[in-house]
Parts: structure tokens; sequence; C-alpha cells
């Protein structure tokens, strides 16, 4: 059929072909116009769908971008409410520990004060009397040598009995000063406790001064938060990537945790609920123990929520304080009951372990070895058994970070890979436009012998007719030029 | 949240409808011994292949040892028979009985006169159905030679469908060195019988092979 439709005008497929050719590029001349308005307009149609794509991607990214932000901004004003929170806790509990104490303290110190005023002005030096009878005394010995012998004795006599009188007074002298120097003395351990009762509060009020600058730094961050900065909002973005990284990483040891977990009470399990039996392509006895794990974990989950240390279940943190506790002490015994049970088990799957192994050696007719010291293992599997499910418990903390920054971080990166569709279908929408162009050239370059020829048609027409005018317009210019040269 | 809500209940419906309870695949195993003439003295390789059974099969799996002498259609010849308890600890206790059972009946065992294969198969077929088992097999340890005794009719179809019949270790006697093609016969007609019950038929004399077959 091919052949005969390429055949068509004559026998050889080389004219056949050529009228062929001829006759396609002449109707593709004809259409020309035609099909370059279909090519264009359906090219801008494209390029108008995808730019209208792109305008919904960018706006849906918008409200992404501005809702992640609500919320990162929203976790981080929560986060450094609760930081100030503490840090107030903290100063109240610094102020009430260390400055209740302040009243006693000044009493001491005030006691303290008297002590040493009171030994202070016991320390005061008396200044001794001024010798006015020395003069009196240097006048009559001038006189004494010329004097009466008697006069002489008497004289001595005085010299001597004032001499004694200056040595007893001399004495009394240094034992006063002495009692000043005792007086002073007692003070030393006064003044010493004064500076450290002093110290001590100095010490309580820069602890307070520190607490009053981190508060100062928390509420800077607060406010940068509640003005909604740009540098806040990138701030809490990259503090929440490094929560999810390390998060996750602690979930994941979790995760290894749990599986351990599973690997000492599936095989006891099997006793309980039989070996056979399955739930889809799982035993029972594994998602039994399976199921296990997951309510320790729950347990663990509610006894966190119970003591407020994370707040997954609002219910829960808003119980009144009897409530709470009431949970917190049911949480925790079931727990204790499950690591209980989880250490029986643990214990019995290596009974079983240890029968299987007597077993396939029997089997295999080897000598059944009992190994030494088989109760280390034992003991250190009930000991497993019964400490995981508490470990597990705090996989709600790590749980908590995980989700919230999961949200945050999750939202962002969605954001950019909306933005990223934008750019591409712009990008597409743009190529399309372009190859529009570039496919009205190729049409063009497939009938480029009919439009040569239509050109030089064009051509020669302008070109007699811009002869023609030439020839015109010198025409009507000679009998203007007569006529003037006329006149 | 709606589609939250909607991807939720999908997942949901999807883990119940996963949850049914199933039945795992469990397993049948008949094993005939051949009691007759000389082959008593392969009994111990039966023994070992009954331990590697042993330790190979599971909670739900049936197991059963009979017998081939001269009229083996016949629940005397089953010499032990088990079918595992769902308790792990169960499981080992029956083990540990069931080997004694066999190490009894080999330390023990006399030879006898004749050879009734069919009649062991027939046996053989009747319990593997009772159990129910998802997989059936029967083991054949013999020579694959039979003597019936006058006047037992055995040459008829088994009716062996879903059930899987090995040939273990079977050696060659004296006649089939002079003329191999002896032996080619006795395994070809036993093949042809076999398929002709319905049932699918393999031999395997390498016994390290046998872990192919069990764990398959």
């Amino acid at each position: 059929m091919n052949s005969e439709l390429l055949l068509l005008w004559s026998d050889y497929l080389a004219v056949s072909l050529t009228v062929w050719l001829i006759l396609i590029v002449l109707s593709m001349y004809l259409g020309r116009s035609q099909a370059h308005q279909l090519i264009s307009s359906t090219t801008g149609a494209l390029r108008t769908l995808f730019r209208l794509i792109a305008r919904s991607f960018n706006q849906l990214a918008r409200r992404l971008s501005n809702r992640n932000k609500e919320i990162i901004l929203s976790q981080g004003r929560e986060a450094v409410e609760r930081k100030v929170e503490r840090e107030f806790h903290r100063v109240n509990t610094l102020v009430k520990k260390d400055l209740s104490g302040y009243p006693a303290a000044q009493r001491k110190i005030n006691d303290a004060i008297e002590r040493i005023e009171e030994d202070f002005s016991n320390s005061i030096e008396a200044p001794p009397l001024p010798p006015s009878w020395i003069e009196g005394v240097e006048t009559i010995a001038k006189t004494a040598k010329a004097a009466d012998p008697t006069v002489v004795l008497i004289l001595e006599n005085i010299n001597q009995s004032l001499g004694k009188a200056q040595k007893d007074a001399l004495d009394e002298y240094r034992k006063v000063s002495q009692g000043r120097h005792d007086a002073l003395k007692n003070m030393l351990p006064t003044w010493r406790n004064v500076s450290q009762q002093l110290s001590e509060i100095n010490k309580n009020v820069d602890g307070i001064e520190n607490q009053a600058k981190v508060i100062d730094k928390h509420m800077e961050e607060y406010e940068s938060i509640r003005n909604k900065d740009e540098s806040a909002v990138r701030k809490l973005l990259s503090s929440s990537a490094t929560q999810l990284f390390i998060s996750g990483l602690v979930l994941i040891i979790a995760i290894l945790g749990g599986f351990i977990n599973f690997q000492l009470i599936a095989l006891p399990m099997s006793e309980m609920v039989g070996g056979t039996s399955q739930l889809g392509p799982m035993k029972t006895a594994d998602v039994a123990a399976m199921v296990i794990i997951m309510v320790e974990i729950a347990m663990g989950l509610f006894l966190m929520e119970s003591l407020r240390i994370t707040h997954l279940f609002p219910v829960i943190s808003s119980m009144d304080d009897k409530m709470r506790k009431r949970m917190l002490i049911i949480t925790l015994s079931i727990l204790t009951i499950l690591a209980g049970f989880e250490a029986s088990l643990a214990y019995m799957r290596d009974l079983l372990a240890l029968d299987r192994e007597a077993l396939t050696q029997s089997l295999s007719g080897s000598e059944i070895i009992t190994a030494e010291f088989r109760w280390i293992p034992s003991i250190g599997q009930m000991v497993i058994g019964f400490i995981l499910p508490f470990t597990l418990a705090f996989i709600a903390i790590p749980l908590e970070s995980f989700v919230q920054s999961f949200r945050t971080v999750v939202g962002a990166l969605f954001c950019q890979f909306l933005q990223i569709i934008d750019v591409l279908c712009r990008m597409t929408g743009n190529i399309i436009h372009r190859c529009g162009h570039i496919l009205i050239r190729l049409y063009d370059l497939l009938i480029f012998i009919p439009l040569v020829v239509e050109e030089q048609f064009n051509h020669t027409k302008r070109a007699s007719k811009h002869e023609k005018k030439r020839v015109k317009e010198n025409e009507i210019q000679v009998p203007v030029l007569t006529e003037e040269k006329l006149s | 949240m709606k589609e939250l809500l909607f991807i939720s209940v999908v997942i949901l419906v999807f883990m119940i409808s996963g949850c049914s309870v199933e039945k795992p695949k469990t397993k049948a195993v008949y094993m005939l011994l051949d009691t007759s003439g000389t082959y008593t003295k392969e009994l111990d390789k039966a023994q070992k292949i009954i331990n590697y059974l042993l330790a190979t099969l599971n909670s739900g799996d049936s197991l059963a040892v009979a017998r081939i002498d001269s009229g083996s259609f016949s629940e005397k010849d089953i010499v032990s028979k088990v079918t595992f308890d769902i308790r792990p600890s169960v499981v080992s206790e029956q083990k540990r009985s069931f080997k004694r059972g066999i190490d009894n009946f080999v330390s023990g065992v006399k030879g006898s006169p004749y050879t009734d294969i069919t009649g062991g198969v027939l046996q053989a077929t009747e319990f593997l159905n009772e159990t129910q088992a998802d997989e059936k097999i029967i083991l054949v340890f013999s020579d694959l030679k039979e003597d019936l005794v006058k006047g037992h009719v055995r040459d008829f179809s088994i009716p062996l469908v879903d059930i899987q019949v090995v040939a273990l270790n079977v050696t060659k006697l004296r006649s089939d060195n002079v003329d191999p093609r002896h032996y080619l016969n006795r395994v070809s007609k036993w093949q042809e019988r076999i398929n002709q019950g319905g049932g699918t038929w393999s031999v395997l004399n390498d016994l390290e092979r046998l872990d192919r077959l069990i764990a398959g």
C-alpha cells in the first residue's frame, strides 16, 4: 500500500518522490501562516498553562512557608517561655534558700560590729598626764648642790621615791597597753566573721545577678520571636534540624533496644500463645511480643506525661495534680509488672534455649556438654529483661522532639520542593515557548525554496515599483523645472 | 486533617484485612524402614535421617516411622508417630521420647522374610491424609525390591494425590551389578506407580542433600 502510494506519480521512485516532495513543500508553503499560528498558539497556551501551574505552586509554597513560620515561632515561643519560667523558678529557689537567711546574717553582722565598736572603744589609749611637777623638781635639783647636806639627803629620798613612783606608773601603763592590745586581738575573729558573712551575701547576690542575665538573654530571644524576626526563624529552624537529627539518632538506638527486647521475649511467648498460629505473615507469638513492647512504650509515654516531662497529650497535662499523681502511680505499677513479666520471660527463654541445645546435641549424637557459669548469662538476661522496659519508657522524650522537629523540618523541605517545582514549571513553559520559535524556523527551513522564490519575486516587484515611482517622480519634476526655467 | 483521617482509615482497613488468622504451612513426614534381610544393617543411616527430621520439624508438624515387613498395611507396623505440640518445651520432650522409641526399635529389630513396600505406602497415605498437613512426604528407606507373601494382592494404583514420595538410600543389589537394567527398571517401575497414583517421585541416594527436601 505504501509503495503504491510512493509510486503514485511515476514508476520511477526518484521521480515519484520528487513529485511528492514538491507537493508537500507546496502545500506547506500554502498553509504556512496557518501552521505558524498553530505552533505559536499551542506553545503559547502551554507556556501560559505552565506559568499558571508555577504560580499555584508558588502560592502554595508561600502559604506553607507562612504556616511553617507560624509553627516554628509558636514552638520557639513556648520553648523560651518554658526556659524563662524555669529560670524564674531557679531564682525563686535561690532567693528562698539563700536570702531567707539574710536577716539572721544581718543580725550577726550587727552584733559583730557592736562587738568591734566595744573592743575598739576599750582599746583607745589614754594619754599620760603632762608632768607639771618636772619644772619644780628641776629647780630644786639645781639648788640642791649648794644646800644643806640634810636637805640633800631629803632630796635624794624624794628622788628615790619619785623614781619608784615613775617605775610603778610605767608598769601600770604597760599593763593597760597590754589589755588594749588584747582587746584589739579579740577583734580579729569578729572581723573575719563579718568578712565571711559579707562575702557569702556577695556570692548570693552575684548568683542572682547571673540568673538575671540569663533571664535577660531569654527575654531578648523572646522579644525577637515576638517581633517575628527572620534571624529568629532561621535560628529556630536550624535548631529544629539539629533536634530532628539528635532525636532521630536516639530513636534508632531505642528501636535497637526494642529489637533486643523483642528477641528476649518472642521465643517464650510461643509457650503461651502457641508456636503455630499466625497473624497475617507474622507468628502470633511475635505479634504478642511486639504488643507487650508497644504497651511498655505506651506506659512510658503516659509516665513521662504524668511527670510533665513531655507534652504530647494535653489531656494528661491539664489533669489536676491529684489525678496526675494517681496516673503516675498506675503507669509506674503497670510498667514494673511488665518489667517483672519480661524478666521471667527472659529466664524462660534461657531455659528453652538450653533445652533445645541439649536436644540438638542429643540428636546429633554428640556428647552433652554442660557449660560452667551458665547462671551468669541467665541472670544477665533477666536483668536486661527487667531494665529494658524502663529504658524504653524514656523513648517519650526523643519522640516528642522528633515529632515537633519533624513537622517543621519536613514542612520547610516541602516548601523548598514546591519552590523547585515552581522554577521547573516556569522553565518548562519558557522552553516550550522557545521550541515554538524553533519549530517555526524549521518549518520555514523545509519550504525555503518557495520562500526564496517569493522573496525574489517580492524584491523584483518592489524594485519595479520603485522604478516606476522614480520615473513618475521624474516625469512630474521635469515640467516644474521647465516652468521655473521659463519663468 | 481530613486527608490524614482518610489515610489513617485506609491503613487501618489494610491492617485489619492483613491480620486474618492464618494457619502456617505444616509438614507431615512418614518414613518407611525396610527391615528385610541384609537391609537391617542400613538402619543406622535411617536413624541419622530420623534424628535430622526431629531436629528440623517444628510445632504442628507430624512424623511417623513404620517398618516394612511381610504385611505392612497395618497400624502395628508403625514404630512411632507424633504430631508436635504448639509449645516449644513440649515439642522438645516429644522429640526426646520419639528418639528413645526409635533407638529401642533399631537395637532390637529382627529381619522380616518378605518386603511389602506397597502396603507400607498405603498405610503412609492413610496417615498423611489424616494429618491434613499442607505438605505430605513419604520417605521410603529401602532397596525398592518388593517381595510379597503368596496371595497378597498389591498390583493396583495407589492414591497419592499431593503426596511426595522419596526413595532414600536405594542400594544396588548383587544382581543389579550384573545387569544394571534391573536397578533402573525397579526404580522406573516405582516412579510409574507413584505418578499413576497422582504423587511425585524422586530418588535421593546422597543423604547430605536431605536438607533440600525438608527445608524446601
